[in-house]
């Protein structure tokens, strides 16, 4: 009979949201045991605080809609919790769970003329979140259709672009000009050295090397073609 | 929380405009239905009203016909309107089903009666070309209208909103070619009407959607970087 006393007495308040039927009223109910009435008793509050933060949200939102920007403030972040424990449960894996969040504030900010402060703002916010938690998880389907994630596949992976005898070919090459190099005579080495090996410029080198840059020129050229000479015939 | 959302909150905020509450879906189709009885009003000046009535009151089908098409458009416009709100459900796309199909059903019974009937004028195809015509010019203002009145709103569906305008705009350009018809439907006839019904809202759903998906998607206008 308590039981049915706490249902008379809220909805003599208007507080449930919901129409009580006659028979669970007004029907003759064992006394409930202390657990039961503590239960009936959360539900109920949780009933009213629901009842009341939509109230206290819509009519942040009626204000936003008026341009205060601090009601509009403190209810976007008094609805981020409410968007992401939403976007969980649709099935929004953690690590997109932000992303969902950003867009539904983002939707709330465009569609904000939308809403009718006479119907209930959480249920005009439940279906932009439920439609954009959809929207991410398509994404997420089409992206691993088209991707795998495999670190360990990516990181073993083996370049075939490589040529694994490019660095000894190289070193050969080296022995050979330097070999050849050594056979020249110093002025036209001094040239090579200066002017081809360490990139100077010809006015440095001349200075360098107390010569006229026509001197060096000329040496370099007579280098160049030594060089090619010995190269090509492979000595 | 996340940065992100404080830096995004603090920028929405800051950036944060009054905005004017939609109208009812009601009061935005009946201001659209407006629209269509002052074009319906221009267009009788043109027309011979005497034949007109003539016609109409010669069959009753007819009339069922005529009050088909107007009660889809009215219904595919309060739909289209009702899912330019994020909050409604899909299912009002349902509304101008059975209306819809009055329109059909009693254009049909036309098409069976001018078999019945000997002496029945069929449409030949010159003039079911203009019928094409008459249908797809005027429904390209009535969708323009009612898409420009969309784009106020928010839908998170914007093609189904984008077709279902384009239903209406077709209907209403269906009733409003009564004023004109010389003759009573035959099976050629329907078959053009249904053709530009669809190539309208075929048309609506490609164009309109993706101006009201772009309208919805486009750039807020604020820094998302910056220091607000």
């Amino acid at each position: 009979m308590a039981q049915a006393k706490v249902i008379r007495a809220l909805a003599g308040k208007a507080l449930l949201p919901f129409a009580v039927p006659c028979s669970m009223a007004l029907a003759p109910v064992a006394a409930p045991s202390a657990t039961k009435r503590r239960c009936v008793d959360t539900r109920m509050a949780g009933e009213q605080t629901r009842t009341a933060s939509d109230a206290r949200r819509s009519a942040l939102m009626a204000a936003a809609q008026a341009g205060d920007r601090v009601a509009y403030e403190t209810l976007l972040r008094d609805c981020v919790p409410f968007i992401a424990g939403l976007a969980r449960r649709q099935g929004v894996p953690p690590e997109s769970t932000d992303d969902v969040v950003q867009e539904v504030l983002l939707t709330v900010h465009r569609a904000r003329a939308t809403y009718d402060p006479r119907r209930s703002f959480e249920a005009w916010l439940r279906v932009i979140v439920e439609r954009r938690a959809v929207d991410c998880l398509r994404r997420t389907r089409r992206h691993g259709r088209r991707e795998v994630h495999a670190p360990f596949a990516y990181a073993s992976h083996a370049d075939e672009t490589i040529d694994l005898a490019a660095g000894l070919h190289r070193r050969e090459d080296a022995a050979r000009i330097g070999a050849a190099l050594a056979h020249l005579p110093r002025r036209q080495r001094e040239a090579v050295r200066h002017l081809m090996l360490e990139e100077r410029s010809l006015g440095d080198a001349a200075v360098l090397t107390g010569r006229s840059t026509g001197s060096l020129k000329v040496n370099l050229h007579r280098a160049l073609n030594a060089l090619r000479l010995k190269i090509n015939r492979g000595d | 929380m996340d940065g992100r959302h404080d830096r995004l909150i603090g920028a929405l905020a800051a950036n944060l405009a009054p905005v004017r509450r939609l109208p009812r879906p009601l009061l935005r189709t009946l201001f659209w239905l407006l629209l269509v009885a002052a074009i319906a009003a221009a267009l009788a000046m043109f027309s011979n009203g005497a034949a007109t009535w003539q016609r109409m009151a010669a069959s009753s089908d007819m009339w069922l016909a005529a009050l088909g098409s107007i009660a889809t458009a009215a219904a595919a416009a309060f739909a289209a309107f009702v899912l330019n709100l994020p909050d409604r459900s899909r299912a009002w796309v349902l509304l101008p089903l059975p209306a819809a199909v009055l329109w059909v059903a009693a254009s049909g019974l036309g098409c069976l009666r001018a078999y019945v009937l000997p002496g029945t004028h069929v449409a030949a195809i010159g003039e079911t070309r203009d019928c094409l015509a008459f249908i797809v010019g005027l429904s390209v203002p009535l969708s323009a209208a009612l898409i420009v009145m969309l784009r106020r709103g928010y839908s998170l569906t914007p093609y189904l909103a984008a077709a279902m305008a384009g239903l209406a705009a077709a209907a209403a350009a269906a009733t409003l070619l009564n004023l004109f018809h010389p003759f009573d439907a035959a099976a050629t006839d329907l078959a053009v009407h249904a053709v530009a019904v669809a190539v309208v809202i075929a048309a609506a759903r490609a164009l309109g959607g993706r101006f009201l998906q772009n309208s919805f998607a486009g750039p807020v206008t604020f820094l998302p970087g910056g220091s607000n």
